[in-house]
């Protein structure tokens, strides 16, 4: 058993609803209990879906159980074929439908349904929402693909290759599409199907016919790509296009297999000349700590690092299948890979990492705002802010420069900071005064929401802690920068076993922890 | 007034559409997102799958309090090997939590589907762990499972766990049973003390040591219509319900008030002279949404069991025409004189089958809908009003003072779509 307060991903059918929810002319009979239909929610309020994501529940009762739970399944499958009409349909049990045994996949093979039935195993008590995105798509693409249609010979048409990854509730996947077919499109390729999301049942049977696979989430589409590798010769890009240097190794990539020549200077967008400018000088050296799944990590690693130069100083992801990865980019950062799907680990290894920028998910996020660090998003699992309306993609040269903005937009940037600092002894940011910009006369009343008044107050001046010299001194020091001096400064008074804070320690911590 | 104070007629029962078929329906583990606001030293601990700590977070929806005061016990495969196991588990998850979280005094083990269905019998592990965590904690537990309760139930099923923890109290008083948000618990006990009712309690407490005490001179009223379970375990111990309206909008309130006030010997002067202020106040608020809201057509999905006060208030308050009330389960008794109020002909419906209802709301073509999160954006899609049945749940909407807040709810989706001119 394990003790969980907020997770990073759902169970493994919640995957099998994702791929589904991305597809058309594709159904889902769950066996499940009443009340596993709140996963609607996640793709109708979180992703702001104007249909209902096309799932059977049969919503099994106590009474159920002691009847016949498999006749209700039946019935459902048959309600929702004559209801939705669907190309296909996957069948398959929650967690407590898996603990009954009814068997849904044996139940719906029987029954001479008139379409295609794809049956998924997806045992809940070992796997997750990943893993059951990535089976069930691995399924429907075996299941479905027809081995007699491969791509014709060349005779002068254009190269064509499949998207493989995208589903309902994926970060910025809606998004992502648009940027790869356009990159794909400047290079002369065509998408031939993008799937899972975007796609059908009958789509997915042509699925042999594109030149290549560009696998754009691995966390979804690797089995599927493998195996269409294994039965077609497609090759797939191992190159995840996210950030500048990135989406260039991709266009290499994609022209290597394509077997065409590489562009000689790609337009790489704005973000290589955002990053050079003098402004951004003041990014060198945060300090940044990065969670997620695995794909988006490392790809933010790599950004932090080579292209915005950030000093990664944590690294970590919640999906065990692909810790391997994770391990490898942390060696190279020289920092420990943290893999975990708790919660409360995640918070105190932010919290030990001393970073200037936690680049995280949804949990990240209220770490962060709880430890008062900037944070930006970079990874599923996401709410419903990071669904925006306006084009926001991760992948390609935009992606690169949505990126730039996401992640610098929560720190004080550069000209910012510099003058912030060259005034601090300016009376107007004096702990008595409120912000200048908010008005004259009633100034003094305001207080500035960044002042940490209680902390002040908790100071405590005894022979150990806080001396009143040193707490005086601390209160000098400019509201917005004080609590990290406050906590450097205790951190070094406990490391060096200090018991007494004086100024001469303050100034020591300040040493200490300069770069 | 005299609508409101009448006794409930004997009118023939109301038809009622019974289905089964796909429940797009909470589980009543979700009722642990309002309940741990409410008793603040509980912890609820859900002894299920991912799919339960899943729910839990999505029904959470923001995702904004730090720890909250409930998590989940993920039940993993090795627990499925052997029930010894799984027990010794949940004991070794108790003790780390409890460890980490000194200031819990109630601990609520909660059953899920798969722990009910592999039965693992949380009221036995709860005696085992009050041996140990003694006196420091208290271990109770009851089901939430999706098998055995719908949303709000889970609400009862706590409730009812409470009981036979409340002492034995011979002693005139009366109990306001349900959880309320606190500010329309203490307009309520403000009315009470003003009408002379000296001993005023509230199930639950907001701090499990003020648990009442219950006994053979204990009136209760329920303060929702979910608690069929809680009442029964309250009677039990000698306690007696005061049927009353469900204290929504002017009438309800007043109606809800009266049963105590009658109970417990109130001159009838007195009481309206009580209750004049907040009724004239709640009926000016209503007033203003009525204009807005009358003759507009309503449909209840079914989802919290307040849909039949709910639609008595706007039937009789706002004079909406209710087309159907869908309802998880209906609760006769408890409800008798709600119903009594609908409008004659008002099509009650229990249970569902989602597919077949919404076929309904596509033909009738409400001007507003009451649903789930599950079903609001692809109803607003179709070009159909909808209002999110969960904020009836977590909002205040009961008595005098929230009754105006309680008719905007409705309200609200009706402006909004004739403002909006995009």
């Amino acid at each position: 058993m394990q003790l969980t307060v907020w997770t990073y991903e759902g169970p493994p059918h919640v995957g099998a609803m994702r791929v589904a929810t991305g597809m058309k002319g594709l159904h889902y009979v769950l066996h499940a209990p009443q009340g596993d239909t709140y996963a609607d929610l996640l793709f109708t309020m979180i992703e702001r879906r104007g249909e209902r994501p096309p799932v059977t529940y049969t919503t099994f009762q106590a009474r159920d159980l002691g009847t016949d739970t498999a006749e209700l399944f039946q019935k459902s499958a048959r309600d929702a074929y004559e209801r939705f009409q669907p190309e296909a349909m996957i069948v398959g049990a929650s967690c407590t439908a898996e603990l009954i045994q009814d068997d849904p996949a044996g139940l719906a093979l029987t029954m001479g349904l008139p379409c295609p039935i794809i049956a998924l195993d997806l045992p809940s008590y070992s796997h997750k929402e990943n893993w059951g995105a990535a089976e069930t798509f691995y399924q429907i693409v075996r299941q479905l693909a027809d081995k007699a249609r491969v791509a014709p010979a060349r005779d002068g048409r254009r190269l064509r290759a499949n998207l493989l990854g995208p589903t309902a509730l994926g970060f910025r996947h809606r998004d992502d599409i648009i940027e790869v077919t356009k990159l794909l499109a400047g290079l002369g390729i065509d998408v031939h199907v993008c799937a899972p999301m975007g796609s059908t049942p009958a789509a997915i049977t042509g699925l042999g016919e594109a030149d290549f696979n560009v696998v754009l989430y691995p966390e979804i589409a690797h089995e599927a790509a493998r195996w269409l590798e294994k039965t077609f010769g497609q090759k797939y890009t191992k190159t995840i296009p996210i950030g500048v240097n990135a989406t260039r190794e991709f266009v290499a990539e994609v022209c290597a297999i394509a077997g065409i020549e590489a562009p000689v200077d790609p337009d790489a967008g704005r973000m290589p000349w955002w990053s050079r400018s003098v402004d951004s000088t003041y990014l060198t050296g945060k300090r940044v700590f990065i969670f997620g799944d695995a794909t988006h990590a490392v790809a933010a690693a790599r950004i932090a690092s080579e292209e915005l130069g950030f000093e990664v100083v944590g690294l970590g992801c919640y999906n065990r299948e692909f810790a391997r990865d994770i391990r490898t980019a942390a060696a190279k950062y020289g920092v420990e890979p943290l893999i975990t799907d708790d919660y409360l680990v995640v918070e105190d290894a932010i919290a030990a990492a001393n970073c200037e920028l936690v680049l995280g998910t949804q949990m990240e996020r209220h770490i962060a705002k709880r430890l008062r660090l900037p944070c930006a998003v970079i990874s599923a699992p996401v709410h419903v802010q990071d669904f925006p309306a306006r084009h926001s993609p991760q992948m390609g040269f935009e992606g690169a420069n949505v990126i730039f903005d996401t992640w610098v937009h929560p720190l004080v940037m550069g000209l910012e900071e510099h003058l912030l600092t060259m005034f601090r002894d300016d009376f107007e940011f004096s702990d008595a005064n409120g912000p200048s910009h908010l008005g004259h006369g009633g100034g003094h009343a305001v207080k500035p929401e960044a002042v940490e008044p209680v902390e002040l107050v908790t100071v405590a001046a005894e022979p150990e802690g806080w001396q009143p010299d040193a707490e005086r001194e601390l209160m000098k020091i400019p509201f917005f920068v004080r609590g990290k001096a406050k906590r450097n400064t205790e951190r070094y008074a406990t490391e060096k076993g200090v018991t007494a804070i004086t100024v001469e320690t303050l100034y020591e911590a300040k040493a200490h922890y300069a770069r | 007034m005299t609508v409101a104070l009448a006794p409930a007629a004997r009118i023939e029962s109301p038809p009622v559409l019974r289905e089964r078929g796909q429940r797009e329906v909470f589980c009543g583990l979700t009722g642990i997102v309002w309940l741990h606001r409410k008793v603040q030293d509980a912890f609820f601990l859900v002894v299920g799958s991912r799919t339960c700590a899943h729910l839990l977070q999505s029904a959470a929806g923001v995702m904004v309090f730090a720890e909250p005061r409930f998590g989940t016990a993920i039940i993993e495969e090795r627990d499925l090997a052997g029930l010894a196991d799984a027990n010794e588990e949940l004991d070794k998850v108790v003790h780390r939590l409890l460890a980490r979280r000194p200031e819990i005094k109630l601990l609520f083990l909660v059953g899920s589907c798969p722990s009910e269905v592999i039965k693992l019998d949380l009221s036995r592990a709860a005696e085992r762990l009050n041996v140990t965590h003694a006196p420091n904690v208290r271990i109770l537990n009851y089901s939430g499972s999706g098998i055995e309760t719908t949303f709000t139930q889970g609400e009862d099923a706590c409730l009812a766990a409470l009981v036979p923890e409340m002492r034995e109290d011979a002693a005139s008083q009366l109990l306001i049973v349900g959880a309320l948000p606190d500010i329309v618990e203490d307009q309520f006990r403000r009315l009470f003390a003003e009408l002379g009712i000296r001993r005023v309690d509230t199930l639950p407490p907001r701090r499990a040591k003020d648990l009442p005490g219950v006994g053979p001179g204990t009136r209760f009223l329920l303060a929702q219509p979910f608690l069929g379970d809680t009442a029964r375990a309250l009677e039990t111990r000698g306690a007696v319900h005061l049927p009353a309206m469900f204290p929504f909008g002017a009438e309800g309130t007043t109606a809800w008030l009266h049963a105590a006030a009658t109970e417990f010997g109130i001159d009838e002067m007195h009481f309206r002279s009580v209750v004049a202020p907040g009724r004239e106040r709640a009926k000016r608020a209503l007033a203003r949404h009525a204009e807005r809201l009358s003759g507009k057509s309503i449909f209840f999905m079914p989802d919290s069991q307040l849909e039949v006060p709910l639609a008595r208030f706007l039937a009789a308050e706002l004079g909406m025409t209710i087309v159907e009330v869908g309802t998880p389960y209906l609760h006769r008794g408890h409800l008798a004189d709600d119903i009594a109020a609908l409008p004659a002909g008002t099509q009650i419906s229990e249970g569902q089958d989602v597919d077949k209802q919404l076929d309904r709301v596509r033909a009738a073509r409400p001007d507003l809908t009451v649903c789930g999160l599950g079903l609001a954006n692809p109803l607003e899609r179709e070009g159909l009003s909808t209002k999110w049945a969960i904020e009836l749940v977590f909002s205040p909407v009961h008595g005098f003072e929230q009754a105006g807040d309680l008719a905007e709810l409705f309200a609200r989706p009706l402006v909004r779509r004739d403002k909006l001119m995009v």
